[in-house]
């Protein structure tokens, strides 16, 4: 039964994908396809790393309204993009050289995942709404300080930051691909050992140690890969956490299983389609005269309502 | 055994558990009981380590609670506290099965199967077995949850307040099959109850606490007195003997 509804969904997503790379072609298509594919690659591993993230957030948190940005990590990536173009300069080393700032991101992204989870998470009796308020202030303390600096740096260094603050499939750090496809290889192949006892982490703290779960220490690696998760995705095209909060509940709708591996699947799927389908809309239908971000925020919004209602009835 | 040794836990000032000591006796149904706020759920959390102890030692025979294995310890001690929330939708049958998860790590072979159904029909939840657990009542799916616990097949089962919204049939239901498991399989059963009754009827031995510390500790026929229980709860209880059981009354 799984089975069928994940090949449904890959299939719908093989078809957007082929639309995507072989119709409207011109006559250059030496020159349309390859670059097509390097887009389509990023939005294959942006989709998977936010489908994948948002879910671990979610089962560790024991709820579904939540994305990892409330505990302010995609606007940790925007204040430390902002401070090293504001303190280095935008054509220093940290800053021009992709593969260092991306991995500085990483590290620092991390880190903060980590003390996050020391002062919160490791706390007796922690409270959800105790993390929550948290999160929203330092994300907030996080924004303001960027837009802070923001606002007293050289204009021109500003495009540079701007070029960053917004989710869009138009500028792809595509420098960025090869390290992000190694970090997600060997990410997914350190979450493997995880998915059983996600599936159990499911039932609530208190279950899952009475199955003999160390609750400690696999909710502080699966928030470290949380982290490298936002970070992958953010890199490459920016902010787009709300994105994960509608294809993770769309596929524990559509596929009603508890089963982690199920889950990411398919939501990686819905991920995809959203996003190829997206683009495709923006580019086809639109010609640009809109951004990818104002059509998934406002479908995202919509069903954001909904899911809210739905909630309060229950 | 289980033997607790002078534990404590406070919650900022306020001693919950204060320097308590007791042995569980094994094979046998121990009840906790108690006015609100005398420690008992928090001392069964700490037996089942799910929280921690601020001083003390709890060994579990002869192991100390603290140097186990958790994986290992899922095989030997189970634990059901009173609230449980779920986000995720799960058939009954799919939430039994978990209770196999220490043994098998998700990969349920036919023995844990056979283990998962024993379980379901132990409780009577073979007709709703595919149910959803979000369409059951309260007292339904607290009856899943046992045959979750169940299934977990441990020596030493903890249980914090299974009665809660259970009608009267399933209590019954639930302590004659908490009976079963020690006489016939020589589980360890504790359970924090606060039907008095019940507690008098079916077990073993009760353990009263007040305020942190242990009050009474000893035989169910001995602590089922008008005037130990006064001790307990500040109240007059009559206490009469009904088909060789001793009923307290305490309604008026």
């Amino acid at each position: 039964m799984h089975k069928v509804k994940l090949g449904i969904l890959s299939a719908i997503s093989l078809i957007l994908i082929l639309i995507f790379l072989f119709t409207d072609m011109g006559n250059y298509w030496e020159y349309v396809v390859p670059k097509r594919t390097i887009k389509l690659i990023a939005i294959i591993l942006t989709g998977v790393s936010i489908a994948v993230s948002t879910i671990i957030f979610q089962t560790i948190t024991n709820n579904r309204i939540l994305t990892p940005s409330i505990i302010g990590l995609d606007s940790l990536y925007m204040l430390i993009q902002t401070f090293l173009i504001f303190a280095f300069g935008s054509t220093s080393a940290v800053v021009m050289n992709k593969n260092i700032n991306f991995l500085l991101c990483v590290g620092i992204m991390v880190l903060f995942a980590g003390l996050l989870y020391k002062f919160l998470f490791k706390k007796e009796g922690q409270n959800i709404y105790f993390l929550l308020l948290v999160g929203l202030v330092l994300g907030t303390l996080f924004q303001s300080f960027s837009s802070f600096m923001q606002v007293i740096i050289d204009p021109n260094e500003f495009l540079v930051i701007q070029d960053r603050m917004f989710a869009s499939f138009n500028n792809i750090h595509t420098d960025l691909l090869t390290i992000s496809i190694v970090l997600l290889v060997l990410l997914g192949w350190y979450l493997s050992r995880f998915i059983k006892y996600l599936d159990v982490l499911a039932l609530g703290r208190e279950q899952a140690i009475n199955l003999g779960v160390s609750y400690d220490h696999v909710v502080k690696r699966l928030l470290i890969v949380v982290a490298v998760l936002i970070s992958i995705s953010t890199a490459l095209v920016g902010p787009i956490t709300f994105l994960g909060l509608l294809v993770a509940n769309v596929a524990y709708q559509y596929t009603k299983t508890y089963k982690h591996i199920t889950l990411f699947a398919g939501s990686s799927f819905l991920s995809i389609i959203a996003l190829v389908g997206g683009v495709l809309i923006v580019e086809r239908v639109f010609t640009f005269s809109t951004t990818l971000s104002v059509i998934i925020n406002f479908i995202g919004g919509v069903y954001f309502i909904y899911l809210l209602l739905k909630e309060s009835k229950a | 055994m289980i033997q607790i040794k002078n534990v404590t836990k406070q919650f900022g000032n306020k001693s919950v558990v204060d320097n308590v000591s007791l042995n569980i006796a094994k094979g046998k149904i121990t009840s906790f009981i108690g006015p609100n706020g005398a420690g008992k759920s928090t001392l069964l959390s700490m037996m089942s380590r799910l929280s921690a102890v601020d001083s003390g030692d709890i060994y579990i025979d002869d192991q100390k609670l603290s140097k186990c294995k958790s994986s290992e310890l899922a095989k030997k001690i189970s634990i059901l506290k009173q609230s449980n929330h779920i986000a995720i939708k799960l058939t009954v049958r799919e939430l039994v099965s978990f209770g196999r998860f220490p043994y098998s790590q998700g990969r349920l072979t036919k023995e844990d199967w056979t283990f998962v159904d024993e379980a379901i029909s132990y409780m009577e939840l073979t007709d709703i077995q595919h149910k959803y657990l979000d369409q059951l009542s309260g007292g339904q799916q607290q009856r899943a949850y046992i045959a979750m616990v169940i299934a977990q097949n441990t020596e030493y089962i903890l249980l914090d307040e299974p009665l809660n919204n259970l009608d009267m049939k399933h209590s019954v239901q639930i302590m004659k099959v908490l009976r079963r498991l020690t006489d016939e399989l020589g589980k360890t059963v504790v359970i924090v109850i606060h039907d008095i009754n019940f507690a008098s009827c079916y077990s073993d031995y009760i353990v009263a606490l007040k305020d942190g510390r242990v009050v009474e500790d000893g035989a169910a026929e001995h602590i089922i007195d008008s005037a130990v229980l006064r001790g307990i709860y500040e109240m007059d209880i009559t206490i009469q003997d009904i088909n060789n059981n001793k009923i307290c009354m305490y309604y008026a």
